[in-house]
């Protein structure tokens, strides 16, 4: 089937016209797909006035796999590690959303054992630090410091040695299972954990001297590409993008999901210390301190994991893992916070089936990288970069 | 502010019309929506100060099937003040094999989030928007044919030539 009608090529003529007769008046500059600054296959055209930026047109779809084909196609259980291919830097925090989604539909949620949320949230935070620590450490690597790149990766290879202990896999680990895991932890994870804990610490002292602190660093980011609140929501940003304009919403505390609302940790927004709220800084802030936040909730669950939720011989995270996953026909949009921000998962089920009639995602890179032609226009090219890196996308979520 | 509040709101505000009826069989019930006041409507929700719908946290296009022939999308409204969520949809009959697009109103004016998110469900499911400001294909090639999210697509066997495996 073509469709042969003017009007649905009247946008894409716009374009070509706009870039023709730009490349006449000023200059159109590309930016990726093979570009270390564009954290992925990104292609950014810039059109530019000397050296600042007029306009920025992001082209996507690079590392586009259509995940919601997919999804329509395999049952529930069997997307998990397509889920794990969204972000892949936060892999555990896809799937805990996708399992909790189709948790709530079968009416399952309420059954989960306290010892599997336990866990859930542990590898949940545990991979949010790492998530986290990319975003520093690239960061620092967009605006030229080299050295916490290495720390940064230097640390967070440890925590991939711990989750590859537990699921068996470094990055992509299809662990968390609907109604419950994948395996129990292995003997010996909360202590080798905690250890990581009392190491990761002071590096992190370490880390905000380097780079947080670091004036040069702060010259680079602090007051550029400011973010203002209102148009942090109206384009749909979240996570630490919404936080770091001075917003405190964090669905683990909005929504009270899993086992967070037991927990005790606090929501950081940016509020303008180096410049103005909302600014590069800001945004790099928030995440630094979120990783604080999410090691006081490590050890929270590891208290709780070593105490009254102690690993016993006979329990078994497979217990309550439904044999049949076909949900009543309904539809039901989960939401939860990424290390991005807000991933939902839309899910429509036929009630016969199961396989979902239709698995919409929504993805926080998505939604925040849409933000940056408004923020990047005037702009340095220079400044650009350390926009970018300031919104710490993932392509594989971008894309799908 | 319960779901059945926020009706009353768009009721008295627009009349019988606007709101052509409701799902409650799930987790989440939803409010149907006539499509040509979906634009209104999403304004009125953002800016009324009793409901404050902000935030619009997806938009998702459907194909309910060639059975039924329907084409619909679906709007996930948040209300950051209020701590609410609302789902309102719309849908149309559409056959899918027409040369003309299913068609709804753009609510990229309303929320910019909507920009992007409508450019994904025209590229996959062919849905048009009026009044987009800029509808090119956002995921796929700008010369990919067909729509692969709908439910009568076909896998293409070649791109420009090349054989897919």
């Amino acid at each position: 089937m073509i469709t042969v009608n003017s009007k649905y090529e009247e946008a894409l003529q716009r374009y070509n016209e706009k870039i023709a007769s730009a490349s006449v008046e000023d200059m159109v500059l590309n930016v990726g797909p093979q570009h270390p600054s564009t954290h992925g296959v990104l292609r950014l055209e810039l059109i530019t006035d000397g050296e600042i930026v007029k306009e920025v047109i992001p082209h996507l779809g690079y590392l586009h796999r259509c995940f919601e084909k997919h999804a329509e196609s395999l049952t529930y259980q069997q997307t998990i590690p397509f889920t794990d291919r969204m972000d892949y830097l936060a892999s555990m925090n896809n799937s805990h959303v996708w399992v909790m989604g189709v948790e709530r539909m079968l009416g399952i949620d309420k059954d989960i054992p306290k010892r599997v949320e336990y866990i859930r949230v542990l590898v949940c935070e545990l991979n949010r630090i790492a998530s986290h620590l990319i975003a520093i450490g690239t960061y620092g690597i967009d605006i030229g410091a080299f050295t916490p790149f290495l720390w940064c990766f230097r640390d967070r290879e440890h925590i991939m040695g711990l989750l590859e202990w537990a699921s068996g896999s470094r990055m992509l680990y299809n662990y968390i299972w609907i109604g419950g895991l994948y395996y129990d932890l292995p003997v010996g994870f909360e202590e080798r954990c905690r250890e990581f804990i009392e190491y990761f610490k002071p590096k992190m002292v370490e880390l905000n001297q380097l780079l947080t602190e670091n004036q040069v660093f702060i010259d680079r980011t602090a007051n550029v590409g400011i973010l203002p609140m209102d148009l942090a929501i109206n384009y749909g940003c979240s996570g630490p993008m919404l936080r770091g304009s001075g917003l405190k919403w964090d669905l683990r505390r909005i929504d009270n999901y899993s086992a967070y609302p037991e927990l005790d940790f606090d929501v950081p927004v940016g509020k303008g210390e180096m410049g103005t709220v909302g600014d590069c800084w800001d945004r790099y802030k928030v995440r630094v301190d979120e990783i604080a936040e999410s090691v006081k909730i490590v050890e929270q669950c590891l208290d709780r994991l070593q105490k009254e939720l102690k690993r016993t011989p006979d329990f078994d995270p497979r217990a309550k893992l439904p044999r049949k996953i076909t949900p009543k026909a309904q539809d039901y949009y989960m939401r939860g916070e990424g290390s991005k921000g807000e991933l939902g998962f839309y899910f429509i089920a036929d009630g016969k089936s199961e396989v979902p009639f239709r698995a919409k995602s929504r993805g926080p890179s998505f939604n925040n990288l849409s933000v940056l032609p408004e923020i990047a226009k005037g702009v340095m090219i220079a400044d650009l970069i350390a926009i970018i890196g300031s919104i710490d996308f993932v392509l594989g979520e971008v894309d799908r | 502010m319960t779901f059945d509040e926020i009706k009353d709101i768009l009721t008295a505000r627009f009349g019988n019309d606007v709101v052509v009826g409701e799902e409650r069989g799930g987790l989440q019930p939803a409010l149907l929506i006539a499509p040509d006041s979906i634009v209104d409507v999403c304004r009125e929700l953002r800016d009324n100060p009793k409901t404050y719908f902000d935030f619009l946290s997806s938009l998702s296009g459907i194909d309910y099937g060639v059975d039924s022939g329907r084409f619909g999308v679906v709007y996930h409204l948040a209300s950051m003040p209020y701590r609410l969520q609302l789902t309102l949809k719309i849908s149309i009959e559409h056959d899918g094999n027409a040369d003309e697009l299913p068609s709804f109103k753009s609510v990229s004016s309303v929320y910019r989030t909507a920009d992007w998110h409508e450019r994904e469900a025209y590229d996959l499911l062919g849905i048009y928007f009026e009044g987009h400001p800029d509808l090119r294909r956002i995921l796929l090639p700008d010369d990919w044919e067909g729509y692969p999210l709908r439910k009568d697509y076909k896998t293409a066997e070649y791109y420009k030539g090349i054989k897919i495996d």
